[in-house]
């Protein structure tokens, strides 16, 4: 009786401890400044340097010249494929790129690996040098695979410093301890400025007169932050333009007990504050400004208000 | 130049598996088949094209000689490459004068290994098979070095495989899905098929070919050129050899019915059409082409045998037959059928 599926016999081709090739002068010149870790490509009689070196000119037919030119070690990166599953027999275990590589200072491109990390690293003239490996032998394998050139390093940065907040913001931030907004009026241009200052950047004059305003206040301009931040409630989160009433200049300030997308110009807050005992010499005393639930103020009208 | 023409063509009905035949019983029906269609027994000259590392096993293509009958001795040759290189050597072979007739064929179970291990061991010795490079790898460089619009190359592999559903002896495959690659730019769809097959064409020249066939496809212009094995020494985005086969061949001295092509790759097809001056109009692989059914070594040779049929079944006055052989389109041979000389 035929079976239904056909006999099978597993199989393998071999040449066990590997084929044995003569290379010939040019190719084993190649190999043997490989093993020395020098690139090298063979000139053509028309002036062109092969990498990696042919016995002939692939233009003409013609047989190259006995010029040998050191090339690279860098070069450049003119297609790639990336390869995400690499094959039992791939030079690497992780995803990596095949790649056509200009050597500097050859006129054809050479074909090998390039360790990127990820595909994104990988761009038209990507510039790569070769790893070498440990011990090299005269084999196209003495390259490892090729890493991208350094182009762009992280640099830690980081200085300390003692920060004083200097006499107006440390009284503004007394107020806001106690739960008020303070701010200062000048006696020149009558104009009301929140935070409070110590002088007027309209007209220069000194400012001696401390007022309280509102902790209540309508939204002139915001903006929907999508980046994190560690002062920020949540992502998105919005900051505002605050004026409050009472007051002639606006306060920049969180919103919060709203969703993003219904904040506005015109809309009426308010303060929350922290409980009095949690309080400190902060702005973190104000949680975020959230809609009294007011009608909108009419910006054209409340710009100014206090004058 | 003696006039030589295609007067039958036969294949397999493809698979994409090992159904059990070994190369002689893959090849008996479709020689048988040509013999038939002919009425001819014996052949003034014979060639073949095979691969022995598809079969694991030197001089493989011998024990195919069974399926000819090569006794008494016959006038015989094989080319380590696809039929259709075969067919470049039997139609030399006819030009000598002293023989009227040729069978080729061309045969593969790419089934039976891994082809994209057994296509690195075509590559150079000492740059490229080391590294391992295999035949996914390599056409990946080549369709990123084209940069062929992702749209575009779906589109040719949509068309291949429903041209490949409406063909008998295709495989049958589903429209192309998923975002995954093989290696990137390529996705699995773009990579032919592997798949068994083989196939066989008589040719025969002069007044021989008027006898058996009613409609001859006549060869009027046949040639084929390679360019440097090493990738890198290439324009991979182009293919220069193909164009200057196509123009040896004459693609462009009159206006093209179809055009069966040789296309492993999705983005072969773009490439190809350039370098052979094809227009948008041209149409290209009705049968599906390699894309919908890739049996090595013969995949060539049916690009041959498809637009001959469609000249011999009158489908088609003027068709263009490519085959290729070698890493990322080295060699290319172009073939012009015609229904007149």
């Amino acid at each position: 009786m035929p079976s239904e599926e056909p006999l099978v016999a597993a199989h393998v081709l071999e040449f066990p401890g590997g084929y044995t090739r003569t290379t010939g002068p040019v190719i084993g010149r190649f190999l043997t400044e490989l093993r020395d870790r020098r690139l090298v490509g063979v000139r053509t009689a028309g002036g062109r340097v092969l990498v990696p070196p042919l016995e002939y000119d692939p233009d003409t037919g013609e047989p190259v010249t006995e010029e040998y030119v050191e090339v690279g070690p860098a070069g450049t990166v003119q297609a790639w494929a990336w390869v995400g599953s690499p094959r039992p027999g791939h030079p690497l275990d992780r995803p990596f790129a095949w790649a056509l590589i200009r050597l500097d200072g050859a006129d054809t491109a050479l074909v090998h690996a390039v360790d990127a990390g990820s595909r994104k690293a990988l761009r038209p003239g990507l510039r790569v040098r070769p790893r070498w490996r440990a011990a090299t032998s005269g084999h196209i394998t003495d390259i490892e695979c090729f890493l991208p050139e350094v182009a762009s390093l992280v640099a830690p940065v980081r200085a300390e410093y003692r920060v004083t907040p200097g006499r107006a913001l440390t009284r503004f931030l007394e107020g806001v301890r106690d739960g008020r907004f303070v701010g200062g009026r000048c006696g020149e241009c009558a104009a009301v400025y929140v935070p409070y200052r110590v002088s007027c950047p309209a007209c220069g004059s000194v400012i001696e007169e401390e007022v309280e305003v509102a902790d209540t206040g309508t939204v002139t301009t915001f903006a929907i932050n999508n980046l994190p931040d560690p002062r920020a409630p949540e992502v998105p989160f919005v900051s505002a333009y605050v004026l409050l009433d009472g007051a002639d200049t606006p306060m920049i300030a969180l919103i919060g007990g709203v969703p993003a997308h219904e904040v506005r110009q015109g809309m009426r807050v308010r303060a929350v504050w922290l409980p009095p005992e949690e309080r400190t010499l902060s702005m973190a005393n104000v949680k975020w400004f959230e809609p009294t639930g007011e009608p909108d103020a009419d910006l054209d009208e409340s710009a100014g208000g206090a004058r | 130049m003696r006039d030589v023409a295609v007067v039958a063509f036969a294949q397999t009905v493809h698979t994409g598996h090992d159904a059990g035949p070994a190369e002689p019983e893959l090849l008996l029906p479709v020689i048988d088949e040509v013999k038939r269609a002919t009425g001819l027994k014996r052949f003034g000259f014979t060639c073949s094209g095979s691969c022995d590392y598809l079969a694991g096993a030197p001089f493989s293509f011998v024990s195919a000689l069974d399926a000819v009958g090569a006794w008494p001795p016959i006038s015989e040759s094989h080319v380590e490459m696809d039929g259709a290189f075969a067919l470049y050597e039997a139609w030399v072979r006819l030009q000598h004068g002293d023989i009227d007739t040729a069978l080729v064929y061309g045969f593969g179970k790419s089934s039976m290994s891994d082809i994209r291990e057994i296509m690195t061991l075509q590559l150079d010795p000492y740059y490229l098979a080391p590294l391992g490079l295999d035949q996914v790898s390599y056409a990946a460089l080549q369709a990123a070095a084209v940069n062929a619009d992702r749209a575009a190359l779906d589109e040719i592999v949509r068309r291949s495989r429903a041209g490949g559903r409406a063909n008998p002896y295709a495989l049958d495959l589903p429209d192309p899905a998923g975002e995954e690659f093989e290696v990137e730019p390529l996705r699995p769809y773009d990579v032919a098929p592997v798949t068994d097959g083989a196939a066989a064409v008589v040719l025969a020249a002069g007044d021989r070919a008027r006898e058996l066939a009613g409609r001859p496809a006549w060869i009027t212009g046949i040639a084929h050129r390679a360019e440097p094995h090493y990738l890198g020494m290439r324009d991979l985005a182009r293919s220069v050899s193909t164009a200057e086969a196509g123009r040896a061949a004459g693609v462009g001295k009159g206006p093209v019915d179809v055009a069966e092509l040789h296309t492993q790759f999705s983005h072969e097809e773009p490439i190809l059409r350039e370098a052979l001056g094809l227009s948008a109009d041209v149409m290209v692989n009705p049968s599906g082409g390699p894309l919908a059914a890739n049996p090595v070594m013969a995949t060539g040779l049916i690009r041959i045998g498809e637009a001959a049929r469609r000249i011999l079944d009158g489908s088609a006055d003027r068709a263009v037959a490519h085959a290729t052989s070698g890493p990322c389109l080295q060699q290319n041979l172009v073939a012009v059928l015609d229904q007149s000389l």
